[in-house]
């Protein structure tokens, strides 16, 4: 029995680093402290796909790792439009190499963003966003929102860690010295804990950020007796909460990015946030999903200038999100062929968009099987990132943090797999020069 | 009373999260095949707890397994992010790039239909 310290959680976009696990016979058998209830279920491992595999007569057939990229290959080269979706569980390394691989074939890249922080990613184009690192939060923040989002149940650790709960530098008492403000349509374990929630009317996330900024900028009169569901007794208190604090902190979900007017909800956020400055000091923060969402959109910026949605197409990278986007794609039947990295469409895409994936040739790349899989022609198994393989991650607050190996493994690595398809693709090329 | 409109809204649960590697489980599928709704629209509904419903909206229909939690306003339901409420999702983002996932219009009423299993909802799309 080895007890391994300091290990990086590959679950969600907290990517806590004081996990504690014991390993014995290459296996993890406990995970001792650190994780929460999500991070231990992955440390602690699921069924795997066992092997490379290739669907004919319509099951799947297992092979070799070689014949499977070899066929991978194949269904890319020959694809017209390949739609390369993905990439939010798995490290900058491999990301990078999707990005080759986007350039070399013309390509669109999409990653998990485009269905969950999308939409606050075009926000934050527009209009930039004040915000700061988890740790200035935990050392400074006495009012913390969260606005659309339940992180008792989607971040378990975030509040303990990172926000309310937590104890900092200016914020020794923990809770005893902090406010939390809860702003969601209907009760959770998150709403429980605050000391005001703030039950809106679903989908009028909107208008309230507009009263809440109306109140802050000193036009309290212009805000009517109810604001989209909620009182404005109600909105007068938060904003008063806001004026006597010293340091707020929004983070906010997908109950605001899923959400009828998406992208200007938060641009509103952000504005609210804006007006909080005329107070006091004030942060906005996306609560973001998958452990690397931040590194793909990160890896995607700095390699082609935009965060997400890339289509090469046109031999440059052009960016029109709600057009590339690999939901809208698929709808719009705008794509021959699919690969599908660390990620699963089959699960959390609508319906209609799943329709068009059933038709076209789609390779997996992933450790586990999900519905995903039975869409899948050509599936390759990878190693489990974070406790296979190591490499560089983005927390939600943008820091870099290192993924660790834990265990040995005979899996490939997805970087490995990523630069075995592209160099079977540039030497399909070749041949077919000669 | 034969159904009811409601606003349907999706979301993680711990359960859900605990369960994203292991899609094809028992587990994942009575944690996600479900729909939560306040206890006075489950009545109005004439449904118990474990009973199925059929929720339809413009996109599609879903059987799922209705479960109480009033902390759900009354006219509107909640189903965990997952395939059996992306059943009912559209795939169209108004040019915007993310689909509604929150905030859908839907009817929903008692059935003696079952749920399908998650590799027979995969297999819907296969026409």
């Amino acid at each position: 029995m080895v007890e391994v310290t300091d290990v990086v959680c590959s679950l969600c976009g907290c990517v806590c680093d004081d996990i504690v696990v014991e390993v014995e016979n290459n296996e993890i058998v406990k995970v001792k402290r650190g994780a929460c209830s999500v991070g231990k279920s992955k440390l602690l491992g699921h069924e795997r796909i066992k092997s490379p595999a290739i669907r004919e007569n319509g099951e799947l057939r297992e092979c070799s790792y070689d014949e499977a990229i070899k066929k991978a290959a194949e269904i890319l080269y020959k694809s017209r439009r390949p739609l390369l979706y993905g990439w939010s569980s798995t490290v900058c390394e491999a990301d990078k190499v999707g990005v080759e691989l986007t350039e070399d074939l013309g390509a669109v890249m999409d990653n998990t963003a485009s269905v969950c922080h999308g939409p606050s990613v075009l926000a934050i184009n527009d209009v930039g966003l004040p915000s700061c690192t988890l740790g200035e939060v935990k050392n400074r923040a006495d009012l913390v929102i969260y606005w659309g989002a339940n992180p008792s149940q989607a971040h378990a650790n975030h509040m303990k860690r990172y926000s309310y709960v937590s104890k900092g530098y200016w914020t020794a008492e923990g809770k005893k010295g902090k406010k939390m403000v809860v702003v969601d349509v209907r009760k959770t374990m998150t709403t429980k804990m605050a000391d005001v929630f703030v039950q809106i009317k679903q989908g009028y996330d909107y208008p309230v950020f507009s009263a809440l900024r109306a109140i802050l900028r000193g036009h309290e009169d212009v805000v009517p007796d109810e604001v989209g569901g909620v009182p404005k007794e109600q909105l007068l208190e938060v904003a008063n909460m806001v004026k006597e604090s010293k340091f707020m902190m929004t983070f906010f979900g997908m109950g605001v990015t899923h959400t009828g007017a998406r992208h200007n909800n938060i641009v509103n956020a952000i504005q609210f946030t804006r007006a909080a400055h005329l107070h006091t000091k004030a942060n906005i923060m996306p609560l973001r999903g998958h452990y690397n969402v931040a590194g793909i959109n990160q890896v995607c910026t700095w390699e082609t200038g935009f965060p997400f949605a890339i289509d090469m197409s046109r031999g440059y990278a052009w960016y029109n999100p709600g057009e590339q986007s690999a939901t809208d794609l698929l709808y719009r039947a705008d794509c021959d062929a699919a690969m599908i990295i660390a990620s699963d469409p089959g699960a959390h895409f609508p319906g209609e968009s799943l329709k068009h994936l059933a038709k076209i040739p789609v390779i997996q790349i992933d450790p586990y099987a999900n519905p995903t899989t039975e869409f899948a022609d050509v599936v390759i198994p990878a190693a489990v990132s974070g406790i296979e393989a190591e490499g560089n991650v983005y927390r939600m607050d943008n820091i870099p943090i290192r993924l660790r190996k834990i265990l040995d493994t005979d899996y490939l690595p997805d970087e490995e797999i990523l630069e075995r398809i592209l160099t079977e693709i540039r030497a399909m090329r070749e041949k077919e020069g000669e | 009373m034969e159904g009811m409109n409601v606003r349907l809204i999706s979301g993680r649960t711990a359960v859900q999260g605990q369960n994203l590697d292991s899609k094809l489980t028992e587990k994942y599928f009575v944690e996600v095949a479900r729909c939560d709704m306040n206890g006075n629209d489950m009545e109005k509904l004439g449904v118990a707890k474990d009973d199925t419903v059929k929720v339809t909206t413009a996109y599609g229909a879903v059987i799922v397994k209705a479960k109480q939690d009033d902390g759900n306003p009354e006219g509107m339901v909640f189903i965990p992010m997952g395939p059996w409420c992306n059943a009912v999702i559209s795939g169209d983002t108004h040019g915007a790039g993310m689909p509604s996932f929150k905030g859908v219009d839907a009817r929903v009423e008692k059935t003696a239909e079952a749920i399908l299993p998650v590799k027979e909802l995969m297999r819907t799309y296969m026409g």
